[in-house]
């Protein structure tokens, strides 16, 4: 491609990403055309990846605040105080449109992308989670999908050395077009090593340093940005190949950097690469700056200023030193034998210029590039949520419904995904995917930080107010079950088309249902990320506002997991049961319907409901909790009878329909396990607080039995729930659902 | 004891072997860099440590069996000093030719990450002392390339010679004989690709690791 002569015809705009009024703005801001480079550097800064320009007024409600908020949303990721120096680091974010195109090196080069955003900011990753959305089992691709989506996770997460420790996985037609892979990091570091992006100062050097830039991941950005169509899988070339090995001596060698006072800001090179890297620090210090492009390591030759500065090459980080360390940094990456270059300065100018075999190919005004993006507050349409109590068959017969469920692919058993990824290397994994909550300690403490990523995609479309509160109230839920404290969430908003009203009033929807959750729980929003026009040939997915959540344990010996753990302890019942069926996995599995109202939520209840369950968890008086969600009460049952290898005989409470009382999905509660003595005081105390609570029944024996007269063994169970992700991912055929 | 972990580029089971020794012996433990020449003076015990070193982009463990630092330690070997290989660290030794066959991919051809009964099958080792013969132990697996293979004359002469130290119970990678750990001739070169070094808390691993290192201490202090 020629540069800075080229034309710039309206052809060439559209194929940017941008529309004409945009092109306009930036011959305004500019007082002049733009050059092919400049072009491509707007049209990078200003994608809906980069510049969130459809969301930003919207996400600017959510609350971000709290006494142990060290960095909310804006950073690489957010940072909150554990205590004792301690700060955890976390950050979720989406790769789905590349992991569609390219599966393994999609998945992969996300997991590298959100580790690098952990690690930028001086934090050792310990903990990767990773919420998953494929297609439905039948279609022919989603097998292919499942399967390099897994690979790609474990080839990079694993060679990392960091565990992948949980994460969820749903299948819904909807996604058959558009897969979600969205990956999150967590990592630990002291609250007086944080490094942020603000390259203050003018006349540091920038330095350069990890992989050497190709020409993979052109425009990377700007795919992200865009619907699918057919000929999508034409985009291959913008999906970027990861390399593991260099991650991990990127990692090592950029905390070694770190154990240094050299450096004054850093910032990994992610989406739109260079450029929004070098664009971005500018912009947070209030500087300018200037690049030398001859001086990037590039792994091609004859590259140009527009490749360069567009690449989106894996394993890179940009950094600004203090003035003369230049030597010192060298050192570090020459002994972990990566490249290294100083490749520009910065000024007091305000400008963002980069200079490539002696000429200025870009000069513009920083600004131009951040606050000046457009920012749009697009039209949206609220739909009345979906209503009504769907109809269903309630003499059906509960057991062999619960077999059924145990099997349903949104329900069975993870195993064959997490076994490919190494969860235990760290050494710290206390609780391994297959629970509520991860939980991971923090090294050579008596401190575990719990780690879930929730949200139900069929709630936030049958009402995304409650569908997005819902999700918040779910993983506080699931931080709870595990004994801690929840502290902070990240939110990885997945939608369709924001040009769309009735998709813009999804967001809307959403986001106001998790600022309402989040402020309601005390847990709020310190980072995020958006990925919209999830649709193919005008298809939308199901409106899938993951959020990932983190909490605290002081003292991880006190910590509660789902098995059931002793004969004869009596199972509780806390919380209201209604028997909500609405959007519920029993009336999809069972009846083959998606009808109905989601769940309320009682934000109050939740908390009050939370609260007491932690309360007890915290005293070391109970050790077996398992939040209710999908699939019910009877489902969280087999689930901790699967995990303890023991039994239950247990009997119909509140309300007299069998179906509704067993698979409804009621929300704010849990179930309990605790011997008949803690059990008799947990019951009164819950009475006396006015908290809904319930005897079930016993542990023990191998069966789940059902008011002492039917009963089904756990090995069918097992089979049922173990057995259902291997078959499919060996090829058995599956039936087409309508 | 004094023990040396070696690290080469992208080990990832480094810390996790130092923390084990460390909480075992109470020692700081010497971290040694692939590009050394030397081993630290007075080292008993070398742990090649788990990982994907070089990125295992060629021949799982081939690179790494070039670095500089090999040389130290086949000559500590060659001393009778005691070599501790996990899983990675047991592809660089069957590269070194410190012990006999190779790693080849999984037969699943997954990576695998579980926790995996073995039977410990020799006692007669450093390493093995302070379990009982036939003991059954957990230790977790995580690898994609940890099914041993080896002729069969080399089998026979392992088996032999009571040198297949760990058995897995119900083989998760296609191992020859569910061979899960082999020692050398000279009985002071183990390598296994199931991680002790993961089974020394009952928090996380289980416990059942903390005899090989406590064996390893008496032998050697």
């Amino acid at each position: 491609m020629t540069e800075i002569s080229t034309d710039i015809t309206p052809a060439i705009v559209a194929e940017h990403g941008l529309i004409p009024e945009e092109y306009q703005r930036i011959n305004t801001l500019l007082g002049r055309a733009p050059n092919m480079v400049e072009l491509g550097v707007f049209s990078v800064m200003w994608s809906e990846h980069c510049s969130y320009k459809s969301t930003r007024v919207h996400l600017k409600t959510l609350p971000t605040k709290a006494a142990w908020v060290i960095q909310g949303p804006g950073e690489n990721a957010g940072v909150i105080d554990i205590g004792d120096g301690d700060a955890c680091i976390f950050k979720m974010e989406s790769h789905n449109h590349p992991s569609f195109i390219e599966p393994y090196q999609g998945a992969a080069t996300g997991v590298g992308g959100i580790m690098r955003d952990v690690f930028t900011m001086g934090a050792r990753p310990i903990a990767m989670m990773n919420a998953l959305r494929f297609g439905e089992p039948s279609h022919p691709k989603t097998r292919h999908l499942v399967s390099g989506v897994v690979s790609g996770i474990g080839g990079y997460g694993n060679c990392m050395g960091v565990p992948t420790v949980g994460g969820e996985v749903n299948f819904h037609k909807s996604f058959n077009g558009n897969n979600l892979v969205n990956a999150m990091c967590v990592g630990l570091a002291r609250t007086d090593k944080i490094f942020l992006s603000a390259a203050k100062g003018a006349g540091n050097p920038v330095v350069y340093f990890g992989s050497k830039t190709g020409r993979d991941g052109i425009h990377g950005a700007t795919m992200a940005s865009a619907q699918f169509d057919d000929a999508s899988e034409e985009k291959r070339p913008t999906v970027q190949v990861g390399d593991p090995f260099a991650e991990k001596l990127l990692l090592e060698a950029t905390l070694e950097l770190m154990a240094t006072d050299a450096i004054v800001a850093i910032q990994d090179m992610g989406a739109a690469g260079l450029t929004s890297s070098s664009a971005e620090m500018a912009d947070k210090g209030g500087s300018g700056i200037e690049l030398d492009l001859d001086k990037v390591p590039q792994r091609e030759t004859h590259m140009t200023a527009y490749e360069m500065l567009l690449s989106e090459s894996q394993e890179r980080m940009l950094a600004v030193l203090k003035p003369g360390r230049e030597a010192e940094a060298e050192k570090i990456f020459k002994k972990w034998e990566l490249d290294f270059a100083v490749i520009g300065v910065t000024t007091d100018t305000h400008r963002f210029i980069a200079r490539h075999q002696g000429k200025v190919v870009a000069d513009i005004p920083v600004t131009a590039l951040s606050d000046e993006a457009p920012i749009y507050s697009r039209p949206f349409e609220k739909r009345a949520p979906m209503s009504g109590t769907p109809a269903y068959d309630k003499a059906r017969p509960v057991l062999a419904s619960l077999e059924k469920l145990m099997a349903a692919p949104d329900m069975a058993s993870r195993r064959w995904i997490w076994e490919q990824y190494d969860n235990s290397v760290m050494n710290d994994t206390l609780q391994h995917p297959g629970g509520d909550a991860a939980v991971v300690r923090v090294h050579g403490s008596k401190k575990a930080l719990a780690i879930t990523t929730d949200v139900t995609p069929r709630y936030v479309k049958a009402d995304p107010v409650t569908g997005g509160a819902q999700a918040v109230a779910e993983a506080w839920r699931n931080l709870t079950a595990v004994g801690a404290t929840p502290l902070a969430v990240t939110d990885n908003l997945n939608f369709g088309n924001p040009q769309k009203p009735e998709i813009m009033g999804q967001i809307v929807g959403a986001i106001e249902g998790i600022g309402a959750a989040c402020r309601a729980l005390d847990f709020p929003v310190i980072g995020g990320n958006c990925s919209l026009y999830n649709e193919t040939n005008g298809e939308g997915i199901l409106p899938t506002p993951a959020i990932g959540g983190v909490g605290l344990l002081k003292d991880h010996a006190r910590m509660a997991t789902i098995g059931f753990k002793r004969e004869e302890d009596v199972v509780i019942l806390i919380g209201e049961t209604k028997g909500h069926l609405g959007q519920s996995i029993y009336l999809r599995e069972i009846e083959g319907r998606e009808e109905g109202a989601c769940p309320p939520l009682d934000l109050a209840a939740e908390k009050k409901h939370g609260d007491f369950v932690r309360g007890l968890i915290e005293a070391g008086r109970l050790d077996t909790v398992h939040d209710l969600s999908d699939g019910g009460l009877l489902v969280a049952i087999a689930e901790m009878a699967l995990k303890g290898g023991m039994g239950a005989s247990v009997g119909q409470a509140a309300i007299a329909d069998a179906v509704g009382f067993w698979f409804g999905e009621d929300q704010g509660r849990y179930l309990l396990a605790a011997p008949f003595a803690e059990a008799e005081k947990i019951v009164a105390e819950a009475r006396a607080a006015y908290i809904p609570v319930a005897e079930l029944g016993r542990t023990g024996g191998d069966a789940i039995t059902l008011n002492d007269k039917d009963s089904m063994a756990l090995k069918t169970l097992s089979a049922a729930h173990e057995g259902w992700f291997p078959r499919f991912m060996s090829g058995e055929e599956i039936p087409v659902r309508n | 004891m004094k023990a040396a972990v070696i690290v080469f580029p992208a080990s990832n089971c480094d810390r996790d072997a130092a923390t084990a020794l460390e909480a075992m012996t109470g020692k700081k433990t010497a971290m040694v860099w692939h590009q050394d020449n030397e081993l630290p003076a007075g080292t008993d015990l070398v742990v090649l440590p788990g990982g994907f070193s070089y990125g295992d982009y060629l021949r799982c463990g081939a690179m790494a069996n070039q670095s500089s630092i090999m040389a130290a330690i086949k000559a500590h070997a060659e001393k009778g000093g005691a070599v501790l290989g996990i899983c990675n660290g047991f592809q660089v030794l069957t590269e070194s030719g410190l012990l006999p066959g190779a790693l080849m991919r999984n037969a699943g051809l997954k990576f695998i990450c579980k926790p995996v009964a073995l039977e410990v099958t020799e006692t007669q080792s450093a390493f093995t002392r302070n379990y009982a013969a036939g003991q059954a132990v957990t230790f977790p697996v995580a690898h994609g390339e940890g099914n041993y293979v080896a002729d069969d004359a080399t089998l026979d002469r392992l088996e032999g010679e009571g040198r297949v130290m760990f058995r897995y119970q119900n083989n998760p990678n296609g191992s020859a004989r569910d061979i899960a750990g082999i020692l050398n001739e000279k009985r002071n070169v183990l390598g296994l690709m199931p991680h002790p070094e993961r089974a020394v808390d009952p928090a996380t691993g289980g416990s059942d690791g903390r005899a090989m290192f406590q064996g390893l201490i008496e032998a050697l202090s």
